[in-house]
């Protein structure tokens, strides 16, 4: 089976530190990865590669830098890696990023299955993996924690509260994934120097020329951003540390009795 | 499209087993702010099978009219039925704003109705405002992990469509002798363009319900627990104070829990009234899933761990020593 992967390049935002002073983010020297969830995405698509054979591809929407995420996917499986890259691009929101994404995804094939992560972890939005599957007039399956394919049917489990739904449906689909579907694999020393050497085709928007360009970029997008900020810090709390475990326990039930968040019924 | 054809604040209600989801009825509060501020009524909009009692509720909430589509394919939240049904409507009423609970369904539904629309979706919002000059939503939502807040706006298009994270507003009390219209629209969505469907469910071992985002008080554990068998004193302070149990991703990642209890970036976003975190470090993850809990209280030996930076209340101490005194001095208070 032929199998889409998409991910992103991310800063690692567990590295990204808030200025004290000018309280704004400090962005210099906060490395770029794959996004976390994408990998998961990524290692899905190398197993059912390897349990029914067939090719992965990878792609991913960026500036020329971000081959270095698609050579690391290279390095763990990948079989091909395309970098979708256009100033055009530049300031898309999740509507006009997924119109771009599935736009070449056309233009690269037909696929039986499209795997994205659940979101990434800079926007946090999850939005591009079911835009894709609606510009592409493909089902989608959310939040997946297993799948299964057998023939052109694919059964997944989806997380839920209680649980995980048991979905079936018809290739091809849309599939994000959340990070309990697998463990993603570690490079070697020769899968990585393969990678490096590797040649990434790249995609612009000279080579789609289907495209609107009425919807892509900042001016194809519905979204803007108005304004950003960092968060208001909050106060500091009540530290409560006594002599012993027990005294601070005890201090701190007076605290909640005294504040009334504690009384009878809670 | 002219932005004046669209009018009126839409709720997307989420039910569960014909039961409304409690973000349905959070939105509903906040969406009544929205609604007013541009003179606008506030609708809420209910899917699925025998929903009599949904539309009860989310009347006695504040909805100003509740539009009822009903239907066995409704039965389940499924997307290709659910988005068609948001599609046809919003063709036929012109809503200006729409709001969804940010659970799995409706982040889910959120981007797939936008866009067939063709409009701007914003996800995962923890502010909302009207802009005084343009009436347009101002929807602010947090980005990288937590660091950074940015405030987005759909001007030129309608209609305007956000999730919400569940917990950040609160619902109002109800109001059982309200009355509102109750619209009845006839939608079906044939069996074939349902390309989706649901043929079984596995409960998670020896788990009742992890309702994390309906929870009122969560009680947390994390690396400091140490062993699996540990996570039992939480348990069991979490069954004194009626709450649920969440776990920091190490604990999730050395196997001690389920990944259904998981709460931060990789699993849940929370917002209950009290989220205890035990033998948490709160790396930012962590603390971008529930630090819009209202009020935090952290359980750690190491005085510089992270969480005490967001907790009301910090107790520097052995989470072995501090938890079993909880659970004792909580069952005494709950049994006078």
């Amino acid at each position: 089976m032929d199998i889409l992967v998409c991910v992103k390049q991310v800063p690692d935002t567990a590295e990204i530190k808030i200025d004290p002073v000018t309280n704004t983010l400090i962005r210099a020297g906060v490395p770029s990865i794959v996004n976390p969830f994408d990998k998961n995405a990524l290692e899905a698509a190398v197993q059912l590669k390897e349990a029914h054979g067939g090719s992965v591809t990878v792609i991913s929407m960026g500036p020329d830098q971000a081959k270095a995420a698609l050579k690391e996917c290279l390095s763990v499986g990948a079989d091909k890696a395309v970098l979708i890259s256009d100033r055009l691009f530049g300031g898309s929101d999740t509507l006009a990023t997924s119109y771009i994404l599935a736009t070449a995804i056309k233009k690269l094939g037909k696929f039986d299955l499209v795997l994205c992560g659940k979101q990434a972890i800079d926007g946090d939005t999850g939005q591009v993996g079911p835009e894709i599957a609606e510009h592409l007039g493909i089902a989608q399956l959310t939040f997946i924690a297993k799948i299964e394919v057998s023939g052109e049917k694919i059964t997944v489990q989806r997380e839920h509260d209680e649980g995980y739904e048991v979905i079936e449906a018809k290739l091809p689909v849309v599939c994000t994934v959340i990070k309990s579907i697998n463990e993603p694999r570690y490079a070697n020393i020769k899968s990585k120097m393969a990678a490096n050497k590797a040649v990434i085709e790249v995609i612009t928007a000279a080579d789609l020329p289907e495209i609107d360009l009425t919807k892509i970029g900042l001016k194809g997008s519905p979204t803007k951003v108005k304004k950003t900020f960092t968060p208001p810090r909050k106060e500091s709390g009540i530290r409560i540390q006594e002599g012993t475990g027990r005294e601070s326990a005890l201090k701190f039930i007076e605290k909640l009795v005294v504040a009334k968040l504690l009384n009878r019924g809670c | 499209m002219d932005s004046k054809d669209y009018k009126n604040v839409w709720v997307f209600i989420e039910t569960a087993h014909g039961e409304v989801r409690n973000v349905g009825l959070e939105l509903l509060n906040q969406g009544r702010v929205l609604a007013d501020a541009n003179y606008e009524k506030l609708i809420a909009i209910v899917i699925g099978k025998q929903l009599d009692a949904a539309a009860k509720t989310v009347t006695a909430y504040g909805a100003d009219e509740v539009i009822v589509v009903e239907g066995e394919e409704y039965t389940d939240y499924n997307t290709d039925g659910y988005t068609n049904v948001m599609v046809r409507l919003v063709e036929k009423y012109k809503p200006s704003v729409i709001l969804i609970g940010a659970t799995n369904n409706g982040r889910d539904l959120g981007p797939r109705v936008s866009c067939r629309l063709a409009t701007g979706l914003t996800a995962d919002c923890t502010g909302l405002e009207i802009n005084e000059e343009t009436g347009d939503v101002a929807w602010t939502r947090p980005a990288f992990g937590g660091n950074l807040m940015a405030t987005i706006l759909c001007s030129a298009s309608r209609p305007q469509i956000g999730t919400v994270r569940t917990g950040v507003f609160k619902k109002t009390q109800p109001d059982f002798s309200r009355t509102a219209a109750i619209i009845r629209e006839e939608i079906r969505t044939p069996s074939e363009e349902i390309r989706t469907k649901i043929i079984g469910f596995i409960k998670a071992a020896g788990e009742t319900a992890v309702n994390l985002e309906e929870a009122e008080i969560i009680v947390s554990g994390g690396r400091g627990l140490g062993k699996p068998e540990n996570f039992a004193c939480i348990k069991e302070l979490a069954e004194v104070l009626e709450a649920t149990v969440g776990a920091s991703r190490a604990a999730v990642d050395a196997g001690w829990i389920s990944p259904l209890h998981q709460v931060g970036q990789t699993g849940k976003t929370v917002g209950p009234k009290i989220y205890i975190a035990c033998g948490i470090s709160g790396a930012i993850q962590h603390l971008a899933g529930m630090s819009s809990s209202d009020i935090i209280v952290a359980i750690n030996k190491d005085s510089d761990a992270p969480i005490f930076g967001v907790a009301d209340y910090g107790i520097v101490g052995d989470l072995f020593e501090v938890v079993p005194v909880l659970i004792e001095e909580i069952r005494k208070i709950k049994a006078n």
